[in-house]
């Protein structure tokens, strides 16, 4: 086997060296100047990241209401069974989350939530995807703090592998829509829809910023 | 007019598409095995199998159900065998008996996807289904049973 040479043999040419040095300087250039960083979302106008701490943190105030509203949280809670009305109690029935978040056994979600809602008082809402986060990402929302939240929100590995541009689309997802029609009886988030998705926009490309606490 | 398939016989219903399946089930069909408790998906009274799975039939819209599979307790065994049947009359599961149907068609879907379930698997499949005389022990006792029977019988249910 002595066509086979060891490492110490190997020399890099003056060029490879000139090459590499000047690839590193390129990448903590692009590093430095990233306040200003047009990012493509998808959509036909790129969206530009604008880093603005006070504003980051003032847009994320009004997220975090909404975030915390029943509407949002009773499906982000911290235990495996999904939370119900305004006062966020245990859902009845017990409902558990399941691998996928569709529930378990006899007591699947679908089994009483439509594809919408179903008529009158408290009665089950709807929706075709009707979810919790799945067992092995549940995206806790109950108990969080504003700066706990943040940060998790911004982490691929805890928010659902999402990046800057699938959090911006998320604003639109029919759940979270539906989180603005929930049937009767049932408190609205405390702004409307797009007032929301503004402040959501607002605070991720301003730079995602976690509020102190 | 509506297709619907109950119990593998195939129905011509003259419904509103939002008549709750219930409905159709009891009225218009004349299967009245499974009842009307809450009428909001509270009790587990109507349930359901809906292509397999524990539906609340009081708010399911009869327009989800056209084309697919409905079984109803009339239509869970040929002759009122099938294991679950089978263990609650050795058990003397019900007392009042109203809410039985609804139960027994969840205990159906638990035994399907759990064949051994424990105490916990029973408690997480059957909290839904309310039953006000309170025979909770027995059911559970009655499900452990027609896991039993199934395993002897060497069949899927």
């Amino acid at each position: 086997m002595n066509h086979l040479k060891p490492l110490g043999n190997f020399r890099p040419s003056k060029s490879v060296i000139v090459m590499f040095v000047i690839l590193f300087i390129i990448g903590i250039m692009a590093f430095a100047m990233n306040k200003t960083t047009p990012e493509n979302i998808g959509t036909s106008v790129p969206v530009v990241i604008k880093k603005d701490s006070v504003a980051s943190v003032k847009a994320f105030t009004a997220v975090y209401k909404v975030l915390m509203s029943p509407r949002c949280m009773n499906c982000h809670p911290s235990g495996d069974i999904p939370l119900q009305g305004d006062d966020s109690h245990l859902h009845t029935m017990f409902p558990k989350r399941g691998i996928e978040g569709k529930g378990v056994l006899a007591m699947k979600c679908a089994n009483c939530h439509q594809t919408e809602n179903t008529p009158g008082l408290h009665t089950p809402p709807g929706n075709p995807n009707w979810h919790l986060p799945p067992a092995n990402m549940k995206m806790v929302f109950e108990g969080k703090t504003p700066r706990q939240l943040a940060k998790q929100l911004m982490n691929p590995k805890q928010n659902g592998h999402k990046d800057l541009k699938k959090l911006i689309e998320h604003a639109d997802d029919g759940l979270v829509l539906a989180g603005w029609n929930m049937g009767e009886g049932r408190t609205l988030p405390p702004m409307s829809h797009a007032a929301f998705k503004k402040a959501w926009i607002t605070w991720l490309t301003t730079g995602a910023y976690a509020p102190k606490k | 007019m509506i297709n619907l398939n109950v119990n593998q016989k195939v129905y011509q219903v003259d419904a509103d598409p939002n008549m709750p399946l219930l409905w159709v089930i009891r009225d218009l069909i004349g299967l009245t095995g499974t009842k009307y408790g809450c009428g909001v998906a509270q009790c587990g009274a109507c349930v359901v199998h809906l292509n397999g799975e524990a539906i609340r039939s009081c708010v399911t819209k009869v327009s989800r159900a056209a084309g697919q599979q409905i079984t109803t307790i009339e239509g869970l065994s040929a002759q009122n065998d099938h294991p679950l049947q089978l263990a609650w009359n050795e058990e003397n599961v019900p007392q009042c008996g109203y809410c039985h149907s609804g139960q027994i068609m969840s205990a159906a879907v638990l035994l399907r996807e759990k064949a051994n379930p424990t105490d916990q698997d029973i408690d997480d499949a059957m909290s839904g289904n309310i039953c006000r005389c309170g025979t909770y022990l027995r059911i559970r006792k009655a499900i452990h049973l027609a896991a039993d029977l199934q395993k002897k019988e060497g069949g899927a249910i």
